[in-house]
């Protein structure tokens, strides 16, 4: 041993001192990966929901363009009124109200039709056919204007960009600015694209389809998982004997609980469609595989519910007489409703958002309108996302965008009725 | 609409019992319903349940499964211009005879001579098998609901404990609804092992788990049958692996460190902000995940890479830059990164409640000792729940394995054996969805070893939550 060895006071001090300093700046760095992750996590959730809203919110505006049409005697047969060109007249008429004539290969009216919606055409072609008096009047029609039109009143087609790289040339733009400063076009919130269902044309797609989808396939889903859900909780939890056999349903739930959405898919695939032959992409076939994805969690949010419940209440029910069935019917189950319908609904709301078990059953056809009923075909939210997102067009993007929107406003709809529920009914022991 | 009236009289009736026993039990005791074992009301709905129940079941069997058996039945006997035809035509003359019946649309196919006289004839007896299940059905039903009253009606009286036999139907049902859990996994393990079996026979396993080649080739005919296409599964696993890999290197670390930070040193203001939010992260569809990566975060990262490989070219990089300038779209690091974001709230809400069991002693033992909050963590909280935090990592491995939507839309489809993050490659679920939408022929390789990957990840996922669940209740215990 050396005299170095031992240290004077002063040296221990400044040995301990300075790494009291190191422990200290490691204790922030610490803090500050932590404070790190957090942000970083939040930007990511801000910039998803941003990038989200940015590319959809435009879709809730839409130009629609008016335009009085002559329907010509001469061009539109009495006897057959469905036969005549109704795309041809509309854009004629747009053409003379723009001051132009068309001429004789059609050229121009082509022109004006890649930048009208062809549902003018339709409503034309509908009303002569409920009225053939019309023939020979002039009437208005009113109808949107083509997606890419509508992209460059919205500024995402810029006049900037060469003429070869835009889907529009330089002669349309200028009948757009001109059609937008008589007035015949305008703008307005989009209506449409909430009460019009699935179709090829983007400015013609609307969601209603796929929302009516969806909510008969989460009443599906309801009516059979929540039920079957409690009861099961319930037995297991307040009922069953402590034996091999509850030992096996409880593990098998847990694992079922953490199997992959698209095993469910698979299942749904083998045994609903081809042993038990629902009719495929029905809301009936997607309620039924969604149940049974969402058993599990019923399950294990209403055991939970009822394990808050405190036994003295089951023991003041037996106390008086109740049997073990009224006691749980008639006073726990009542307790724990409130927990029971929290872990419901959550558990609704991510079936509502569920789309790979979807896609192996046949969701993922084109449904253009309304499912007809349970057993008919039907597209859902989710995949109707999916679906929009595939397709080629620009107008589409904004509108999957605009679609994740309001499949967003309604699973915030449904976690703020569980909040709700909790926050209105839940008691503490 | 015939089963909706009668359901609808069985329900009539069922009440009209639950009144009449009612009304018999409480007049057996001569207007002194004290007198009897059971409340009144249980005396009816005994009654009323050996009415309906049964009645309903069968009712309800028999539309379920009604139409196979017509199906089955009116297929007995072909007649032997119907036998000529192939199997596969054979199905269409039987589904629009039934969609002749049934004021269906039939297919486009012409029926002349023979066939349509054997398809009129076969339309008529449709309708005819049809009419006979549907009444024959609801004539069964009845019958039943008569022999309930008839069994259940005379045991009505005061001594009978009416409530413990309503109890008894009761437990049945509890243990019905039990066993749905059961029969769930049941079919998921039957109908995968069953058509992957299928699969197997025309693909040895063997070659399906160690085969280095993935090209399902499309049956274009009947006759092109197996042994086309390719069903080495290798890449499809090293590309769920790469996908994987990447996405728990971003959740991993933020998931954690916001939990320990969470947990240890926010304030209850800043925990009851930042919880919420994160919770939303874990609330969001995950098609929408699929459209952010395939619409956002793709491209942005594709032109970033671009960028470095633009400025890379000429110099010492060459190669390299030259590499980067190709990059698409659709990497696995985009399908990795954003599958990462999606797990941050699972690892945090996971590690946050185990953290949080770790009991508050041992942090005030290491704090008492003099060590920093940090300290404190690494040294004694986390080796602590260290046990608790491998399983909720493996529970999340388990999650980004079986994840879909994310891969399907950011992911590409082409099957490479590679670990470059930058490169397109295909995961499991891509595959399966992609081998299962469009049409489909159900005994082509292609579509059972759509079967075949789905049993390879679920035995995968199902192995990691049990080992996760076992480390998580052994862990519990701990400090029980």
């Amino acid at each position: 041993m050396t005299d170095a060895a031992i240290p004077t006071a002063a040296s221990l001090r400044q040995t301990v001192e300075a790494r009291l300093k190191k422990r200290h700046a490691q204790e922030m760095r610490f803090r500050l990966y932590g404070r790190m992750a957090i942000i970083v996590a939040l930007c990511f959730l801000a910039l998803l929901l941003g990038r989200i809203v940015t590319q959809g919110y435009s879709t809730f505006v839409d130009y629609r363009i008016a335009v009085p049409v002559y329907l010509d005697p001469a061009r539109i047969d009495k006897a057959d009124p469905t036969g005549a060109n109704y795309d041809m007249l509309v854009a004629q008429s747009i053409l003379t109200k723009l001051g132009e004539q068309d001429d004789d290969l059609g050229e121009k009216s082509g022109k004006v039709m890649e930048i009208m919606s062809n549902d003018l055409g339709f409503q034309l072609l509908k009303m002569v056919r409920e009225d053939p008096s019309l023939i020979g009047k002039t009437i208005t029609v009113t109808g949107p204007v083509k997606s890419d039109a509508a992209l460059y009143f919205k500024g995402q087609i810029k006049r900037s960009t060469p003429q070869d790289s835009r889907k529009l040339d330089d002669q349309q733009l200028d009948w757009m600015d001109k059609l937008k400063a008589s007035g015949a076009v305008t703008s307005g919130f989009n209506v449409s694209f909430l009460t019009n269902s699935d179709s090829t044309e983007p400015e013609q797609a609307g969601v209603l389809g796929a929302i009516v989808g969806s909510a008969m396939m989460l009443l599906v889903t309801a009516v059979l998982a929540v039920p079957i859900g409690v009861l099961a909780a319930t037995y297991l939890e307040e009922f069953a004997p402590k034996n091999r056999w509850t030992d096996i349903i409880e593990v098998n739930i847990n694992n079922l609980a953490a199997v992959p959405s698209i095993v469910y898919g698979l299942l749904g695939l083998a045994v609903f469609i081809n042993w038990l032959a629902v009719p495929r992409s029905s809301p009936l076939l997607g309620g039924l595989v969604l149940a049974l994805m969402a058993l599990p969690t019923i399950i294990i949010a209403t055991r939970s519910a009822l394990k808050a419940v405190p036994p003295s209440i089951r023991e003041a029910a037996l106390g008086v007489g109740a049997s073990r069935t009224q006691t749980v019917f008639h006073h726990v189950l009542p307790l724990a409703m409130p927990g029971v319908m929290t872990g419901a609904i959550l558990s609704l709301a991510h079936a509502l958002g569920e789309t790979a078990p979807l896609l192996m059953i046949g969701m993922i056809s084109f449904v253009p309108g309304v499912p007809e009923g349970f057993t008919g075909a039907a597209t859902v939210l989710p995949v109707q996302v999916f679906i929009w997102e595939n397709a080629s067009e620009r107008g589409f993007h904004e509108r999957t965008a605009a679609a994740i929107i309001v499949l967003l406003v309604f699973m915030i709809i449904m976690n703020l009725a569980a909040i709700l529920v909790r926050r209105r009914f839940e008691r503490r022991w | 609409m015939l089963i909706w009236i009668a359901l609808t009289a069985l329900l009539l009736f069922s009440a009209a019992t639950y009144m009449a026993a009612r009304r018999k039990a409480v007049a057996a005791t001569g207007g002194k319903p004290v007198l009897l074992h059971s409340l009144p009301g249980y005396y009816g709905s005994y009654a009323a349940l050996w009415v309906g129940a049964p009645a309903a079941l069968l009712i309800l069997l028999f539309a379920m499964f009604g139409g196979r058996m017509e199906a089955a039945l009116l297929r007995a006997d072909p007649p032997a211009a119907v036998q000529a035809l192939t199997a596969p035509q054979q199905d269409v003359f039987f589904d629009d005879a039934r969609a002749i019946a049934h004021g269906g649309q039939p297919s486009e196919t012409i029926y002349d001579g023979d066939l349509k006289t054997a398809l009129d004839a076969k339309a008529a007896k449709s309708a005819h098998l049809q009419n006979l299940i549907q009444y024959g059905s609801v004539a069964l039903g009845a019958l039943l609901a008569l022999a309930g009253i008839m069994i259940a009606y005379p045991r009505i009286g005061p001594q009978f404990r009416a409530r413990n036999k309503v109890e008894g139907w009761i437990a049945g049902l509890f243990i019905a609804c039990s066993v749905t859990a059961i029969l769930t996994t049941a079919g998921i393990v039957a109908s995968l092992v069953w058509e992957s079996w299928r699969f197997f026979q025309a693909v040895p396993i063997h070659e399906f788990l160690f085969g280095l080649e993935w090209n399902p080739q499309i049956a274009m005919r009947a006759d092109q049958y197996a042994g086309t296409g390719a069903f080495g599964a290798v890449p499809l696993f090293v590309g769920t692996f790469l996908i994987m890999m990447i996405a728990m290197l971003v959740a991993a670390p933020i998931g954690l460190y916001s939990a320990i930070y969470l947990s240890e040193y926010a304030s209850p203001l800043t925990r009851s902000v930042v919880k919420p939010l994160l919770e939303i992260l874990a609330g969001v569809p995950t098609v929408v995940y699929g459209f952010f990566a395939a619409l956002t975060v793709g491209p942005i990262f594709r032109s970033f890479f671009n960028w470095i490989g633009a400025q890379l070219v000429g110099g010492s990089f060459d190669g390299l830059g030259q590499y980067l300038m190709q990059v698409q779209n659709q990497m696995a690091l985009v399908a990795g990164a954003v599958m990462g974001i999606m797990l941050i709230p699972f690892v945090s809400s996971l590690s946050d409640d185990i953290i949080n069991a770790v009991p508050q002693s041992l942090r005030d033992g290491s704090l008492a000792m003099g060590a920093t909050r940090s300290e404190t963590v690494k040294k004694v909280v986390l080796p602590a729940a260290l046990p608790g935090i491998m399983a909720a990592l493996l529970l999340a491995v388990s999650r980004a394995v079986g994840e879909t939507m994310i891969v399907t839309m950011a992911a590409g489809l082409q099957a490479k054996t590679t670990l470059n993050p930058l490169d397109t490659v295909t995961t499991v679920t891509v595959q399966i969805v992609t081998l299962l939408t469009g049409d489909q022929e159900f005994d082509s390789p292609k579509t059972l070893s759509a079967f075949g990957l789905g049993l390879t990840l679920f035995v995968v996922t199902l192995m990691l939550n049990i080992i996760a669940l076992r480390i998580v209740q052994k862990y519990r215990e701990q400090y029980d």
